[in-house]
């Protein structure tokens, strides 16, 4: 037998060290927020989410077409990505026989597992390429590949989730399957479904990868999603390796909006999930 | 009296298993009629081949006839929605719609369908609340959600939502198994209202209920249908052994 005090400080000893675990996590997330906020705060200003980039050498200038461009684009994906992602899941979920259903999943998974930058490139030959140019378009579909595994998993799970009993009570009124799908179990599921979509939403946000070879980038306006379109990503990262000090100042500045926009997204979805009822 | 349902030769698979052999039996028109057994003889199975509940399940297979009404529902082209319309069914636990309120539970069947007009709907509430005897209970919070309601005011509700659609035939599927002795009474004293209008099919586990609720009593065991009649003659003087064995508690 242990003594009592030995044991005492092996707990203690243990439950310290599980805390260090806990608080490594968290130290790299806080010295990214702190040190973006530092470098980024004093840069913002008006002018940023207001004017396009400066030509070089002129000071002033703001990012203002690459959030408008990454809002067009994230648009674009959303209404190519959420439809696949959420009827599929339905399929998966209600519909599907058990081989095409693990076929779809296991696809799905090495989907959202492939680097993005070869995303960037299967859009680029997609789109690019037949069409002779640089599009927000292309953009958004290389966005929307992302998209779609995320969603269509998360949405299955869930699908999954609500109660069978649910489904039996709508068709025992005489309510068709499809009805009973969309009408019963989506609407049950819906919160959960929302916080995946935000999620998927917060993840393609900040995709830089995939646009390089599909939107380009745009030192202008650009609302035309057959042109180059500029996006707050590709912006970081053009300013942030271009030699000026000023640049780089714009850079830090839209990091900064661009990790607080996630972590609002982030926010919400989990206020979503937390206040879900079963219905 | 009328047979409402009749029973030819059912057999129900589901993959390997053989659940429900070879049963035939009828059940009259607006009477009840209970299905008694002990647990997993069939008696569930057999109520939701019905309505096709076994329909969304890929490995059920139910052979012979099941007859509504002389006409076979299992036959080709005939629609299982439109079966599940004219053979309601109560289930276990009660499931009221958790994001409707009472209101919308009763109208449920409807309002899933499509839209029904709101003086109809205020109409068809009121009496189905009343012929559940909920209405005094929830008529000044017909807005709130159904969620709020205790397991019996649910469970009624949710006979509520079954008759609002006009069924012929309401299958129960053990009705007051999770509720307690008042609400069960309750549910017995509505079931005994209820077979004026329609005709009941009610699986129990509960023998006491049996006897006193059904005017029918059919005994399954293991998948077979050992007797059936009326329900004083099952319960007094029954023909085989192993429905009196199992009536005086001997096993099951």
């Amino acid at each position: 037998m242990q003594s009592v005090t030995y044991r005492k400080i092996k707990n203690h000893l243990m439950s310290g060290l599980m805390l260090a675990c806990t608080l490594a996590v968290l130290i790299p997330l806080g010295l990214i927020f702190f040190h973006i906020l530092k470098m980024g705060v004093s840069s913002l200003s008006l002018d940023f989410f207001t004017h396009v980039p400066a030509p070089t050498g002129e000071p002033g200038g703001g990012m203002a077409n690459g959030m408008l461009g990454s809002a067009i684009m994230i648009g674009g994906a959303s209404l190519i990505g959420l439809p696949i992602g959420i009827l599929g899941a339905i399929y998966l979920s209600e519909f599907g026989g058990s081989r095409v259903s693990t076929v779809i999943r296991f696809a799905a998974d090495v989907l959202s597992g492939t680097p993005s930058i070869i995303t960037g490139m299967v859009a680029y030959t997609l789109l690019v390429v037949p069409m002779k140019g640089f599009s927000g378009l292309a953009g958004s579909v290389a966005l929307a590949m992302i998209m779609i595994p995320i969603v269509l998993r998360t949405t299955e799970e869930q699908l999954k989730m609500v109660p069978g009993s649910l489904r039996e009570a709508s068709l025992a009124l005489g309510v068709p399957f499809w009805r009973t799908s969309l009408k019963v179990t989506l609407r049950s599921a819906l919160s959960g479904v929302l916080t995946g979509v935000l999620l998927a939403v917060a993840r393609i946000a900040g995709e830089t990868a995939p646009l390089l070879f599909t939107a380009l980038g745009n030192q202008f306006w650009s609302k035309n999603v057959l042109q180059p379109m500029a996006a707050l990503p590709l912006q970081i990262f053009s300013f942030a390796i271009a030699p000026y000090e000023d640049w780089h100042r714009l850079a830090w500045a839209g990091a900064l909006v661009l990790v607080t926009v996630m972590f609002a997204l982030s926010l919400t979805a989990r206020y979503f999930g937390r206040t879900r009822r079963a219905g | 009296m009328n047979n409402k349902v009749k029973l030819e030769q059912v057999n129900i698979h589901f993959g390997r298993t053989h659940a429900v052999r070879d049963i035939s039996m009828t059940f009259p028109e607006n009477s009840v009629t209970a299905i008694i057994g002990p647990s997993g003889c069939g008696k569930s199975t057999l109520l939701r081949s019905m309505n096709r509940m076994h329909d969304l399940v890929a490995s059920a297979r139910v052979t012979g006839k099941i007859l509504v009404d002389d006409g076979d529902i299992y036959e080709k082209g005939v629609d299982p929605v439109a079966i599940r319309r004219r053979v309601g069914m109560v289930f276990q636990k009660p499931n009221p719609f958790p994001a409707m309120s009472i209101y919308d539970n009763v109208i449920a069947g409807y309002k899933l369908n499509g839209r029904l007009p709101r003086e109809e709907a205020d109409e068809l509430v009121e009496s189905c609340l009343k012929r559940v005897a909920l209405w005094d209970e929830v008529k000044d919070r017909l807005k709130s959600n159904a969620m709020m309601l205790s397991g019996g005011q649910q469970q009624r509700l949710c006979i509520a939502r079954t008759i609002a659609v006009k069924p012929e035939v309401i299958l129960m599927d053990e009705p007051a198994s999770a509720l307690d002795p008042i609400s069960t009474l309750k549910i017995e004293e509505l079931i005994e209202e209820l077979k004026e209008r329609y005709t009941i099919i009610i699986v129990t586990h509960n023998m006491q209920q049996a006897a006193r609720v059904s005017d029918y009593t059919a005994f399954l065991y293991m998948g077979d249908l050992v007797e059936c009649g009326e329900t004083k003659k099952i319960f007094t003087t029954p023909e085989e052994k192993r429905t009196e064995d199992y009536i005086t508690g001997r096993f099951g």
